[in-house]
């Protein structure tokens, strides 16, 4: 009875009873398995040969099947090594800083949203929208677009400091928010010609400070939000310490926090650094031969022949590998306890 | 030299913020006036390039009453009793949030006016079902985006939610699970698409046997509307399952361990604790959650592309495959209004999402 009784017990806080792990070691396993399947196959579906692949399922290399590398040689050291390369190289590069600024810049924003009262004045708002509107009609009636804008400016600047300042209401710092998160709401295909006109104009075209750009744009709202839920679970008596100790609001951010939030830091780093690898339609509008990314190369592989699935496996193992390692990597931070000890004493 | 520090300070409030306000401006107002402005137009060809006709509302109005209705708001079946039911409850309860509001005295006319437009939306929205989902009836674009989003939103936070808890626990291993855990949130979107149009294949893919010995050797599936939705349905979850579990972890991680202790020692049982601890905890990181997944699930459209095509007929087109379909030949007038209608639709529930339930966890 005693050692019936001792299955259910925990055996300490975190510890849970000997039935509670196997339960929970079934269904953490059950998932994995549905998780790892659809990979396995990919990874399998690499070394086989196309007939392998159209005669039916085959299951196990070297007992089903003779694996063979013919697509990894294709894509590495082939016809494909110049169309892999630069993509992968692109891939790297406008991933890994537009991940970085979206997170930076994004942290910041949240922590002003969070500890900060902005009272952005309705009037400023809507003379800002009408001076734009006003260009925009300016600028698609002949007038140089150049003009068009600083002239619109200027106005605006009148407006504000004239009239606008009659205007007192004014919107909250929830108002920010809500605004920054619905500029995710509209689908990229309604956007991507707006957005060309707008890179054409600016000569951002098939650069990778174009991409990045528009990942940042992109990725903001996500950082923002995500952030400022976990400030808010610090707690304040921390940054008033800070600051009773005469440290600038610069150095509170910085050194008190930045460290308490790595949790929600690097699990927001992985989801934008993973949006920014794999977003498909604006990079195919954005880039062509020298900015392309990998996920246009992979979409390329349904050729006129159908797809090519060994092709496009091996390129989604070479494109997942390096997110991958980064996540081993990072997955440590995400601990627990960081905010043990915190406000005693 | 300390009044330039105290300057500083002064201005931190808008050194935080501006520089993501100007990216996100550079790249928003000039798109959303644009694609406004073609929306209301129709784009022809003729010779020696392309021209522009203002049509004024002529896209939305094929879309909503035009050679577009069926397609895009779907066919009304012959609505049951229970339907109707569904309909009279789903009214029912809207109708008294609004009377609760009344009650409450603390009425202002915005507020009045927001709150009666939401309960005739939601009304409406409704009404949409419940029709075309009863027999006879044949779901639009709209209703087939709104089950993609709700079924996938449910599963997928309550999966990642289990998964993270389990996580949190102190198992040997579960750092593999952990990294395991995320790869699917980290392969590009049209490689899932092609991954799961691999596995759902009866004849080549990995559950032939199952299939066979189910006796549908030779009747794919995807054929069927539900079969084919439940296809796209399953490859959304496998894929944004992680983004769920990743935030929560984060969040259950962040926790500080005091009040769990404290609550241990005073003899509360794992539920209690989950209930009154743990949730309030993760309660605004989860409206957060909804609220981004819900916005990115309403533009699902790879899977649905590559898996099915939209297929059979137009059973798993989202709205925004609809938007897609007509970009690509060329209609983009069409596409945009299909966008803008979306707009509105995702605005109007996001701002219900972030004033109704998320100012009252937050405050809570």
């Amino acid at each position: 009875m005693n050692a019936f009784l001792r299955l259910f017990r925990r055996r300490s806080l975190f510890r849970p009873s000997p039935l509670q792990m196997a339960v929970s070691y079934a269904i953490l396993i059950g998932w994995a398995f549905v998780v790892l399947f659809p990979i396995y196959w990919l990874v399998i579906t690499s070394v086989k040969l196309p007939i392998h692949v159209n005669d039916g399922p085959v299951y196990l290399p070297f007992v089903d099947f003779q694996p063979s590398l013919h697509a990894w040689e294709y894509i590495l050291v082939g016809d494909l090594k110049n169309d892999t390369f630069r993509p992968y190289a692109n891939t790297v590069i406008v991933g890994s800083i537009s991940a970085t600024l979206a997170l930076v810049l994004g942290t910041m924003a949240a922590y002003g949203l969070m500890r900060f009262r902005y009272r952005p004045r309705l009037g400023a708002i809507l003379s800002f929208v009408g001076c734009l509107v006003l260009a925009f009609i300016a600028g698609s009636s002949g007038v140089p677009w150049s003009l068009a804008i600083i002239a619109a400016l200027a106005l605006f600047v009148l407006i504000v400091q004239t009239i606008g300042r009659r205007f007192q209401k004014s919107l909250g710092n929830s108002d920010i928010a809500f605004w920054l998160i619905s500029q995710r709401i509209l689908p990229p295909v309604a956007v991507v010609i707006p957005i060309y006109v707008l890179y054409q104009q600016f000569k951002l075209l098939d650069t990778h400070i174009g991409l990045i750009i528009a990942y940042v744009g992109a990725n903001l709202p996500i950082v923002v939000w995500l952030m400022r839920d976990y400030f808010q679970t610090i707690p304040i008596e921390l940054e008033e310490c800070a600051a009773i100790d005469g440290a600038s609001r610069y150095r509170t951010f910085l050194s008190i926090v930045l460290p308490l939030a790595v949790p929600g830091l690097v699990a927001t780093f992985l989801f934008v650094l993973v949006f920014a690898w794999n977003e498909y339609l604006l990079a195919l509008f954005l880039s062509s031969a020298r900015a392309q990314t990998m996920p246009l190369t992979v979409a390329a592989q349904n050729a006129t022949r159908g797809p090519q699935w060994w092709y496009m496996s091996v390129l989604i193992i070479l494109m997942i590998t390096p997110v991958i390692i980064m996540a081993i990597l990072l997955e440590r931070y995400i601990a627990r306890g960081l905010l043990v000890g915190a406000i005693k004493g | 030299m300390d009044r330039l520090r105290a300057q500083l300070d002064r201005w931190a409030g808008n050194a935080f913020l501006w520089p993501a306000v100007v990216v996100v401006l550079f790249l928003s107002i000039f798109p959303l006036v644009l694609s406004l402005y073609l929306s209301l137009v129709r784009l022809q060809f003729v010779p020696g390039g392309f021209q522009l006709t203002f049509i004024g509302l002529s896209n939305y109005r094929k879309l909503f009453l035009g050679s577009e209705q069926v397609h895009f708001l779907g066919l009304a079946g012959r609505t049951t009793m229970l339907g109707w039911l569904v309909f009279g409850l789903g009214v029912g309860l809207l109708a008294w949030t609004l009377i609760g509001y009344l009650r409450a005295g603390n009425v202002s006319a915005g507020g009045l006016i927001g709150r009666g437009l939401a309960v005739l939306i939601g009304a409406l929205i409704l009404l949409m079902l419940v029709r075309t989902l009863a027999p006879g009836g044949r779901p639009g674009t709209i209703t087939v985006t709104l089950i993609y989003v709700f079924v996938d939103l449910t599963i997928q936070y309550l999966l990642g939610l289990g998964l993270a808890l389990l996580c949190t626990q102190r198992l040997p291993g579960r750092r593999f699970f952990r990294v395991v855990f995320l790869l699917p949130m980290m392969i590009t979107p049209v490689g899932v698409a092609y991954m799961f149009r691999m596995l759902a294949d009866t004849t080549k893919g990995p559950f032939k046997p199952i299939w066979g010995a189910l006796g549908l050797y030779n009747t794919s599936w995807v054929n069927d509307p539900w079969g084919a939705r439940a296809a796209v349905m399953i490859g959304d979850i496998w894929q944004w399952t992680p983004f769920m579990f990743i935030v929560l972890l984060a969040a259950l991680e962040g926790q500080s361990v005091e009040q769990v202790e404290a609550a241990t020692v005073d003899g509360a049982n794992s539920w209690e604790i989950f209930r009154h601890i743990t949730l309030p905890e993760i309660l605004p990181v989860s409206t957060t959650l909804i609220l981004i997944r819900m916005i990115e699930a309403f533009k699902i459209v790879d899977l649905p592309n590559v898996l099915t095509n939209g297929g059979p007929g137009t059973a798993t087109e989202s709205l925004t495959l609809q938007a897609y379909i007509n970009w690509r030949t060329l209609d983009l007038g069409g596409a945009t209004a299909v966008a803008y209608v979306l707009l509105f639709l995702v605005t109007f529930l996001a701002m219900v999402l972030v004033n109704v339930v998320r100012r009252r966890v937050v405050e809570a």
